[in-house]
């Protein structure tokens, strides 16, 4: 290789206690390459990202850019230096326009007092038109959809100067149309010479997308292959260590799925929600799932998904409408009656809702159900401690310690005490929101398992998942949601990601059957 | 169960942090923030002209060093144990209960009322019981209008808790002068029933000191609050909504109803309180006795890092200090105890994960 490479990490290492997140890991990115930095939940890729944007120093090894040794350098350096991070979670100032999110911190001013919007707009519409990431500069970043808040964050690094891109899981949030619109982006700035670092969790999307592939296992860089020379079965090979399959796996089929039960699943009649700002974030919306039935809703984030699961959790006020479970109408009751009616409730917030952190695993495990582990109002410790054993057992949650707090999980292990919580007390009907977001893929694996082994069980699933792909695998009927409506509701063997498409981004529109 | 194809090769542990690891997890900071403390102090008493080690000398001759100085911290301790467990309960739930002091007076009036009322020759042991129950019931009552104030229409606790200390110590004040006082003073006559016995009745080199039974009940409520905390369900539903409340409402945990138990029962513990000085010491109710120990009683809560048990040590080492600055009056100003105190607390709402989080907490700010 007689080119120098625009990023070189070599022997980095990195503990944060007695975690080693980074174990000689290392990374060669090539100037004006594509290149994906692959990785289950936990294997040390933000970690490496971090170092090389200046945010923490390596404890061991050096970081190179363009052939300068820059190890242990700050952000101000890094930024300097042309590199830019796009963060997963947007960091944007909602309140303010486009050209002022993007000029924030380095404004032009006349007479260097007054902000120069006029020049402000005019340099956001340059770049824009340079980079093909149209997006008006006098609009308001409240305003935007979550893709058109993802290009604000892009040109807003690009408008610093980066010419090394690094991309934190950037599609999580985007529709198919969406992701095809960044590719095309991503493309362009590539011809144009810049370098990106592309960090995912879809193998679809590193074929699709890279040159060249860098994965990390452990902490440790296990492979760097070009993109050209693998299969996505390798890949996922490489990350977990061992044989994946990457469908969902084969359909259970539902067992006494005829009637014999009382059950009648989950019935949802006219639901209205109103949001914050007064306007009905979920309008006049009816389904109903049956027992033994995978309902998947589809859809871009926003059009009202997690406002639906929160009303049916009891988490949010409805405006209008009935929600029954089994028959009985629930509408009305609290989160622990809804309980108590059969209700089980994945959650898609893993970090403030699903868990409470600074507790062990033990204690996350009842919580919901800590009124069936005591008596006279005392906590049954033995009880706790079993019920603990049984599900990381049978959960494979690791470490298998069930006095970790559940900070200390990785992201998988986390959802599996979820997961287990919710699949272990006694229910008909469960909301299954993002389940497997920011799960690696080993977990992905066993949880649609879960889903599928309660659908056999003749349990009644709504499922809600940014992942088109999880939603086409699982679903028995698949629900699109747009606008708080839905847009359509067909049965799984009727819907293809195109199909879906068109319902998420409004420009088809079906009767919600 | 498909599980079974993945499981086996974990054997569930219960391995609690090591002894060591969670000792220094929890006595570091308080311990950089009293070392922190203590520099400020040599250069406060350097510039003063004096010579630190000495007067340290000084400090703990005249708190640890004599029976008499001695059974002062055990007195004081009593209180600020009683006012560090009612914040720390407080803060357990997330809410900063800042009205410790109305709710210690109203305890100690209350506590006075009942010993009045009750005749001269009740049982010690019954006498305690009522005037406990009233003392608490006052407190309650104090601490249980912020909560409702905050459940029903979403008041800040921080607010409403240093107002209601205005309120509540003036109409005590008015009632005292106005129809209960001794003429010529700011107290009630003294009480017939429920005086405590001191320490100094059971030996007599503690004569002089206030020192009484009042501590044993401090170290039973904190016992009480040990096991409500860490081994009941109410405790893991208050302790769930401290920490996060979105998840505990996803657990099917009412919020509102652990916030107005969680200050209720504050009120409770800082109102009980009052039975130290009311019983144990002068044995009648006088205005201004709690000034001060609601406030202390944060710092106690803080530096004892929120653990019933933290809080008493914690109180050991405020008294020693507020006991300290008499005993070093004579070299140097007592108020230099005060600036102590201040830094310390200072240091430790730096330096204490809780309280940086709580502070995180109120910003509504999420943390991934």
């Amino acid at each position: 290789m007689s080119e120098t490479p625009a990023i070189r990490m070599e022997g980095i290492d990195k503990s944060f206690g007695a975690v080693r997140a980074n174990r000689g890991a290392s990374l060669e990115v090539m100037p004006g390459e594509i290149h994906a930095l692959v990785g289950e939940n936990g294997a040390g890729k933000s970690t490496l990202m971090r170092m090389l944007g200046g945010l923490m120093k390596p404890d061991a090894g050096h970081v190179e850019v363009f052939g300068r040794d820059v190890t242990g350098w700050s952000t101000g350096d890094a930024i300097a230096a042309g590199i830019g991070i796009v963060h997963q979670h947007f960091m944007l100032v909602p309140t303010l326009s486009v050209a002022e999110n993007l000029v924030l911190g380095c404004e032009p001013k006349t007479q260097g007092v007054v902000l120069d919007y006029a020049r402000a707009s005019e340099d956001v519409r340059k770049l824009s038109s340079e980079t093909g990431l149209v997006i008006a500069p006098e609009r308001l970043i409240s305003d935007l959809s979550v893709g058109e808040a993802q290009r604000v964050e892009i040109l807003k690094v690009l408008f610093r100067g980066a010419r090394i891109l690094v991309l934190d899981e950037p599609t999580a949030v985007l529709s198919p149309p969406e992701v095809r619109e960044l590719w095309a982006v991503l493309r362009r700035l590539r011809d144009k010479g810049d370098t990106i670092v592309l960090i995912t969790h879809r193998l679809d999307e590193v074929v699709e997308i890279s040159s060249a592939i860098t994965v990390m296992r452990a902490g440790q860089t296990v492979a760097r292959v070009k993109t050209s020379e693998t299969t996505p079965a390798e890949i996922a090979r490489l990350m977990v260590g061992r044989e994946v399959s990457l469908s969902a796996g084969k359909r259970v089929q539902p067992s006494g799925r005829t009637g014999s039960q009382p059950n009648q699943g989950l019935e949802v009649r006219n639901l209205s929600v109103v949001g914050s700002r007064g306007i009905r974030v979920i309008d006049d919306v009816s389904f109903s799932v049956k027992p033994g039935e995978i309902l998947g809703i589809a859809g871009v984030e926003g059009n009202g998904q997690t406002e639906l699961i929160e009303a049916l959790a009891g988490l949010r006020s409805t405006s209008a409408g009935e929600i029954l479970i089994d028959g009985v109408d629930i509408t009305r009751r609290s989160v622990a009656q809804r309980h108590e009616a059969g209700l089980s409730h994945i959650p898609e917030d893993r970090l403030r809702r699903a868990l409470i952190l600074e507790y062990t695993v033990a204690n996350n495990l009842i919580l919901g159900v800590q009124k069936y582990f005591s008596s006279n109002g005392v906590i049954d410790r033995d009880r706790v401690k079993e019920n603990a054993a049984r599900a990381i057992t049978s959960f494979d949650i690791r470490p298998p310690n069930a006095l970790l707090a559940a900070r200390a999980l990785s992201g998988g292990n986390q959802q599996k005490v979820v997961v287990a919580r919710e699949m272990g007390r006694g229910f008909s009907v469960l909301l299954a929101s993002q389940p497997t977001r920011g799960v690696d893929v080993g977990a992905i694996e066993f949880i649609h398992q879960q889903l599928l082994t309660a659908r056999a069980q003749g349990k009644a699933i709504l499922l809600v998942s940014a992942e088109l792909n999880e939603v086409l695998a699982l679903s028995d009927r698949i629900a699109v949601m747009y606008r708080g409506k839905f847009a359509t509701v067909l049965p799984s063997a009727e819907a293809s990601e195109d199909v879906l498409g068109e319902y998420m981004i409004g420009t088809k529109k079906g009767s919600a059957a | 169960m498909s599980a079974s194809s993945l499981a086996g090769e974990a054997k569930p542990t219960f391995a609690a942090a090591p002894w060591r690891e969670r000792a220094e997890e929890a006595l570091i900071p308080p311990l950089v923030a009293l070392l922190v403390a203590l520099i400020c102090g040599d250069l406060l008493i350097l510039s003063y002209g004096q010579s630190p080690a000495a007067v340290y000398r000084l400090l703990l001759e005249g708190t640890w060093g004599n029976a008499y100085g001695f059974g002062q911290v055990l007195y004081k301790a009593t209180t600020l144990s009683f006012t560090g467990l009612a914040v720390s309960f407080g803060l357990r739930a997330g809410l900063f209960n800042i009205g410790g002091e109305s709710q210690l007076a109203a305890g100690g009036f209350a506590a006075a009322l009942m010993g009045l009322v009750l005749p001269a020759g009740t049982p010690l042991f019954f006498a305690l019981l009522i005037c406990m129950i009233a003392a608490g019931a006052a407190g309650g009552v104090v601490g249980s209008v912020p909560a409702y104030l905050k459940t029903r229409f979403g008041a800040h606790e921080v607010i409403v808790t240093i107002m209601l200390n205005f309120i509540v110590l003036a109409l005590l004040n008015w009632f005292i002068a106005g129809h209960l006082h001794v003429p010529e003073t700011l107290h009630t006559p003294e009480i017939h029933a429920g005086v405590l016995p001191r320490l100094a009745d059971i030996d007599s080199r503690f004569h002089g000191s206030a020192a009484n039974l009042a501590l044993i009940v401090a170290v039973l409520i904190a016992t009480a609050v040990w096991f409500y905390l860490f081994r009941t369900r109410g405790g893991y539903d208050l302790r769930a909504v401290g920490l996060q409340p979105q998840a505990a409402e996803y657990g099917g945990i009412s919020v509102n109803r652990v916030w107005m138990r969680a200050l209720t029962f504050s009120g409770a513990i800082a109102g009980m309180g009052g039975i130290n000085y009311v019983l144990g010491y002068k044995h009648y109710y006088e205005d201004g006795f709690a000034s001060g120990a609601g406030f202390l009683g944060i710092a106690v809560a803080l530096v004892g890092r929120n653990h019933p048990f933290g809080v008493i040590i914690a109180a050991f080492f405020f008294a020693t200090l507020s006991q300290g600055g008499l005993a070093i009056h004579a070299f140097v100003p007592k108020q230099m105890m005060d600036v102590l105190q201040g830094v310390v607390i200072i240091a430790v709402a730096t330096a204490v994960p809780e309280v940086r989080r709580i502070l995180r907490g109120a910003r509504g700010r999420s943390d991934a």
